[in-house]
């Protein structure tokens, strides 16, 4: 039972990873290419994470991986935010006439 | 196991580590060849886990990803666009751009040729493990149970020693290359706070790299790129002295501790009448453990002024910048664009 949980929340998580790198190959712009990749990364591998913790054999592995999830999710939001803050100020405004 | 049994997983690792070596020697824009060679170690690293190297995979994905991006992408910034683009001269330029493509894809091959060649050569039949039951049989001599350690600490100590020696040797030449950049500006709240719980916990892990090196994948090589990586972020976030010592004197000492450590203990055990670097086996595990201490101080020290590329500014550089040359201080990260609003028209 816990093996096939394990295997429907890794392919889950892959499924998002897939609509992740779909989204940042097809979206049009910078921010909505940033917003498909950081969010569905992070559901992804959380759900990675999940299937993975079903399988270790003790809860110090359970503990590693939340730890390397937890700082996944704090540096992709992070570099999402300064790609992002980075791109807007470099923008240029339209002028007025 | 053979040698050359490969799973889809194994095909897949393959086809990408040369594709993305490939479109980063390819790639027309320097950026985008650097982030594609920082990809490239990624998955070099992930081969080194698949072939059971899971040291050999952290140190890559540390070292080789991490900090040689982090090293290529200051020194992209520092680059004057004029390198890239130069009207002068390009047709010689060219010329010499094809003659050195040819000479390295020559030695390139001849290299792959000669690696075919040992692995058909050596790597068949049932001695090839030899060197690794010679180590198995004697790890308990060693004082830690994790081979890998055991090897490069105990068994082949002075190699690590002249690989510390070597790193002193380059920390030396970045030293003489003048005081270093200016730090970055403070970078804004949001990162300031990642940096502020991510620099204690790349401690602590650099800390547990260390510890765990003696019976299990780490050591201080793994542990000194972490520490080093704590020290980067912190530069990345605007700071100055990124945790380094202030007084030279120190900062050195830490510099010269691996090999200092390692050569003390060596001469040490002479003294006592042991072989250099014999270690009593009573005593082995707490002499790798200092000596792995020292190394990973002085790795991180290494690694970390290789990323500021020169000495730690003085008050007296600093002063002496904004008399002489007020562009090295101003200029250092000329990045306008990345304070106040967006730009008008």
């Amino acid at each position: 039972m816990p093996d096939v949980l394990s295997a429907v929340l890794i392919i889950m998580g892959i499924a998002f990873y897939l609509a992740g790198s779909v989204g940042l190959l097809r979206l049009p712009d910078l921010y909505s290419r940033l917003h498909a990749l950081t969010k569905a990364d992070n559901l992804g591998l959380g759900l990675l994470t999940a299937g993975l913790a079903l399988q270790s054999p003790d809860l110090f592995t359970v503990a590693k991986l939340l730890l390397i999830w937890v700082a996944i999710l704090a540096a992709s939001a992070t570099s999402a935010h300064l790609i992002a803050r980075h791109a807007r100020r470099r923008e240029t405004r339209p002028c007025p006439r | 196991m053979s040698p050359l049994s490969l799973t889809l997983f194994d095909i897949l690792l393959l086809v990408s580590i040369v594709v993305l070596a490939w479109t980063a020697l390819t790639s027309a824009d320097e950026r985008r060849s650097v982030i594609l060679f920082m990809a490239f170690g990624l998955v070099v690293a992930l081969a080194w886990g698949r072939l059971l190297a899971p040291d050999v995979a952290l140190a890559e994905a540390a070292i080789g990803a991490g900090l040689s991006g982090a090293l290529l992408l200051a020194a992209l910034r520092e680059l004057p666009s004029a390198v890239t683009a130069s009207g002068d001269g390009r047709r010689s330029h060219a010329l010499r751009h094809y003659a050195t493509q040819g000479t390295v894809s020559v030695l390139s091959v001849a290299l792959a040729g000669m690696l075919a060649w040992i692995l058909t050569a050596h790597f068949e039949g049932p001695a090839r493990d030899e060197l690794a039951r010679a180590v198995t049989s004697h790890l308990e001599l060693s004082g830690v149970s994790n081979p890998v350690t055991a090897v490069l600490l105990n068994f082949r100590g002075y190699d690590t020693l002249l690989e510390l020696a070597v790193l002193l040797a380059a920390v030396l030449g970045i030293l003489t290359l003048g005081p270093g950049r200016a730090a970055y500006r403070p970078s804004g709240p949001i990162f300031d706070a990642l940096t502020r719980w991510l620099t204690p916990l790349l401690l602590v892990t650099a800390g547990y790299l260390l510890w765990v090196g003696a019976h299990a994948p780490g050591g201080a090589f793994q542990a000194g790129a972490t520490l080093a990586a704590a020290g980067i972020v912190l530069r990345l976030a605007g700071s100055e002295w990124i945790g380094l010592p202030r007084d030279g004197a120190v900062l050195r000492l830490v510099m010269a501790a691996g090999v200092g450590v390692f050569l003390v203990v060596g001469v040490s055990l002479l003294v006592l009448g042991r072989p250099f670097l014999g270690y009593p086996p009573a005593w082995a595990g707490a002499l790798i453990l200092l000596i792995e201490s020292a190394a990973t101080l002085a790795i991180a020290a290494t690694l970390v002024l290789a990323f500021i590329g020169g000495r730690l500014p003085t008050e007296a550089d600093r002063k002496g910048d904004a008399v002489t040359a007020p562009a090295a201080g101003a200029g250092a990260n000329p990045d306008p664009s990345d304070d106040g609003e967006p730009r008008p028209c």
